[in-house]
């Protein structure tokens, strides 16, 4: 008994709640890392495809080919209650999640099929998974590749399949090229051509001389927009000659356009290392892509790409406006009523919901700075709004608006940590308050600076929910940075990782095949902030280092 | 803020030097909000001779030497009254640039504040400030500031070393350096030698003696052996007052007052 009391007056009952606290935390984390990376990079396995015969409910056979996505038991009485019949005395079945693709023949791309039903399983080596432009992967065989229509008689099928899709990739890359850049381009000149003659009209300056111009330019773009055409036409034409043909596992044949098929590979062939190379392969299409299929395809490139551009325009935009804000209020006010009574106020600033911050921006930068601006600048444009919508510029000041107080309150704590000696030893060289401030305060501040940046950058990359109304769209037709002057485009709508992984989850037509993509792109918003914040944190221990002693 | 106090009350009796005038002080309140920090200061440094001041923890020596480059002006709720005539010239009037004067006026900290810089733009951190942008007249500015420092021939060859990697006493001495060389009238050191080991302390005293050739040199000190050993003259505060002023060996060996002389003995402070 006196050993308890001892016991609990040490305290050492609290350093254990203390370390279990701590255990508990690091334990969430992890778990939390470990489950969306394992659920996400699961994804980029090529599983291999399996080859069921099955017994329906009404006691038919049924061919089947999928891969096993997911296993789970469920209890008998469950399946009895929905009409299913399950032998008497089992208590749990195992069921399995099967992706059988082939949502063009069957309908449905996946199926779950009781444990007890299946007759018996195999892996034929020469199943092959396509991924197509659309309607998900196919699962099946390939019998035969068609060049220009003509069948090619070739004793190794899946070789000159592999020929043909190379060449049917140069193709796609060739016609991405033309029609994102060239065609863009084009198109981009005409339409500021159609704004300039509006623009005209409106001022009222639209003599003959004018309209004459912008005609003789129209028609040279149109010409060279024809030409682009033809050529565009004409590597279609190619590109559609090819076609493979292939049967489903029950032995439907169809032919397939070799401008549907993406990829190909037979992952029961495949050993660990081409397993791995396949996977780093997938992995990188994420990341470099675009996505197809309404999200659910493809990769995430344009949401990175909106993420990082956002969250960097943020920081330009809020460093300045939070420096300088923090320098009047610890260097230049008087410090009173009211500067406290602001501090207050910044201070609650930061603890607003973050969707009030987008409805403000909405309200305010969208329909009234905005509308404002068109209204000046973009008359020709209307009704069609240019600044009066959602865009990049107006995502990234609402963000910096949301982040503006911790930069202001991190700035503040480092200008304080600086000893007055300092700032009296250059006053008492003669320098004046400016010059103090600006060759040694705010150097020897500056990694309290980055430590607000951190985390602004922190808090802004994982905003979503003030982005859906300023700006985040589920798919941007191009990306805000391209090589059309002004290069950079503010205007523009743009894709951001957070919102992304809302829409796939949520949003989606095929829940099944859009949920490992949600850890995946859940995985590389991590990973991206993750980054970001390095980066930071390099820069601010760099500083630190060269101003350290400071402490002394 | 200031208020002009023109009424010329003569200096303290007594107070007649050999020497040509430097600063003057006359009748010099000073107030933080309502407390009165300095009470009727009447005092006349020499020129080109080190002043001691000593007294208590709390007496006023460090605000009275901060009052003469107005360094208090920083300090919200500071209020001065009175005159102190810098070489004749009121440095409270409205004509006074304060970094012009604050350049004529260099002050050294009882710890050394160096910048996070290297020791060359430690050095060179006010000729900068002033305009001088040329390499060579920097460079020939620097060496000669950190040779009147005494601390040339330590620092020579890692010149562009962070200053942090200095000793203590090199810092302190790499700080006078930094005062000299924006070439000021008078120097202010406030307890230079407080923060320092005997050795860097008797480094910076050598250094003190040199310096009077050019620099009127006004030292706050709490040791009263420091005060004998570098001082020329002496003034002994107490309360926010000054009690007595006087030459160093006159204040030590015969005070005229009583309170000196118990200060003096150790009898009190």
């Amino acid at each position: 008994m006196k050993a308890l009391a001892k016991w609990i007056a040490d305290g050492t009952p609290w350093v254990w709640l203390n370390a279990a606290a701590v255990s508990a935390s690091i334990l969430l984390v992890a778990g939390l890392l470990l489950l969306i990376g394992v659920r996400g990079m699961g994804h980029f396995w090529p599983l291999e495809v399996q080859r069921i015969v099955y017994q329906q409910a009404d006691g038919s056979e049924l061919v089947l080919a999928g891969q096993i996505r997911e296993e789970e038991k469920v209890t008998a009485s469950r399946l009895r209650e929905s009409g299913l019949e399950v032998a008497e005395g089992t208590e749990f079945v195992t069921r399995y999640l099967l992706k059988t693709g082939n949502r063009d023949v069957i309908g449905q791309d996946f199926r779950w099929i009781l444990e007890p039903s299946i007759i018996s399983t195999g892996k034929p080596q020469s199943m092959v998974v396509f991924e197509r432009e659309e309607w998900g992967v196919f699962i099946g065989l390939l019998i035969g590749v068609r060049e220009a229509g003509q069948l090619l008689e070739d004793a190794d099928v899946w070789g000159s399949f592999q020929n043909r899709l190379d060449h049917a990739n140069e193709l796609r890359d060739e016609i991405r090229d033309l029609e994102k850049s060239r065609i863009g381009r084009v198109n981009y000149r005409l339409e500021r051509l159609r704004l300039k003659q509006r623009g005209l009209e409106i001022k009222g300056r639209d003599d003959a001389a004018a309209l004459a111009e912008i005609e003789s330019n129209r028609i040279v773009l149109q010409k060279e927009y024809e030409a682009l055409e033809q050529e565009l036409g004409d590597l279609y034409t190619r590109l559609r000659s090819d076609a493979v043909i292939v049967t489903t596992v029950d032995g439907q044949e169809l032919e397939l356009p070799m401008s549907s098929i993406v990829d190909a590979h037979r992952p029961n062939q495949m050993n660990l290392v081409g397993k791995l190379g396949y996977f780093f392969h997938n992995v990188w299409k994420f990341i470099a892509h675009d996505p197809r299929e309404a999200n659910t395809e493809g990769g995430i490139f344009p949401a990175i790409f909106g993420t990082v551009l956002m969250v960097l325009l943020m920081s330009v935009f809020v460093t300045p406006l939070g420096v300088v804000a923090a320098v009047y209020l610890k260097e230049y006010a008087r410090q009173g009523l009211f500067t406290r009574f602001i501090r207050i106020a910044v201070n609650n600033l930061a603890g607003v919901p973050s969707i009030v911050y987008g409805v403000f921006g909405l309200g305010f930068f969208v329909y009234t700075l905005g509308g404002s601006l068109d209204r000046l600048f973009y008359p020709e444009a209307l009704p069609a709004p240019t600044f009066g919508t959602g865009g990049l510029f107006w995502a990234s000041l609402t963000l910096a608006l949301l982040t503006l107080p911790v930069v202001i309150v991190s700035t503040e704590e480092g200008l304080s940590r600086i000893p007055r000696s300092i700032r009296e030893g250059s006053l008492a060289l003669g320098a004046t308050r400016w010059e103090t401030l600006w060759r040694t305060v705010l150097p020897m501040a500056s990694p309290g600076i980055m430590t607000g940046m951190i985390l602004a950058v922190a808090r802004a990359a994982g905003e979503v929910a003030p982005l859906m109304l300023v700006g985040v769209v589920k798919l941007a037709p191009s990306l805000p940075l391209d090589g059309n002057a002004p290069f950079l485009h503010l205007d523009r709508k743009f894709m951001h990782l957070g919102f992304h992984i809302y829409d796939v989850g949520f949003q989606s037509p095929n829940v099944e095949a859009a949920r490992p993509l949600v850890y995946a792109t859940a995985l590389l918003l991590v990973v991206v902030i993750v980054l970001l914040n390095l980066v930071a944190i390099q820069v601010r221990n760099r500083l630190s280092e060269r101003y350290r002693g400071l402490e002394s | 803020m200031t208020q002009q106090n023109k009424s010329q009350t003569e200096p303290m009796p007594g107070n007649h030097l050999p020497h040509p005038t430097a600063v003057s002080v006359t009748d010099l309140d000073l107030y933080y909000g309502e407390t009165q920090a300095l009470k009727e200061i009447n005092l006349i440094i020499p020129e080109k001779q080190v002043t001691a001041f000593i007294g208590p923890s709390g007496c006023g020596k460090s605000t009275l030497l901060r009052c003469f480059n107005r360094l208090n002006d920083l300090i919200d709720g500071c209020r001065i009254e009175g005159e102190i005539l810098l070489n004749g010239k009121d440095i409270h009037a409205d004509s006074v640039e304060v970094p012009e004067l604050r350049r004529e006026v260099g002050i050294v900290f009882q710890k050394p504040n160096p910048f996070p810089k290297s020791i060359y733009e430690n050095v060179a951190y006010g000729l900068r400030i002033q305009g001088m942008n040329k390499r060579r007249q920097l460079d020939e500015t620097v060496e000669w500031a950190l040779k009147g420092a005494a601390l040339w021939e330590e620092v020579k060859d890692r010149l562009n070393d962070s200053a942090f990697g200095l000793s203590g006493g090199q810092q302190q001495r790499l700080v006078i350096a930094r005062a000299i060389a924006v070439q000021p009238k008078c120097i202010l050191l406030d307890e230079p030698c407080s923060a320092l080991d005997p050795i860097s302390t008797l480094k910076v005293e050598e250094l003190i003696a040199e310096l009077k050739e050019q620099y009127t040199i006004i030292m706050v000190t709490h040791n009263m052996q420091q005060a004998a050993r570098v001082s020329d003259y002496t003034a002994f505060m107490y309360m926010g007052e000054l009690i007595e002023f006087g030459a160093t060996d006159q204040i030590f060996t015969k005070p005229r007052l009583k309170k000196t002389e118990d200060y003096i003995t150790g009898r009190y402070g």
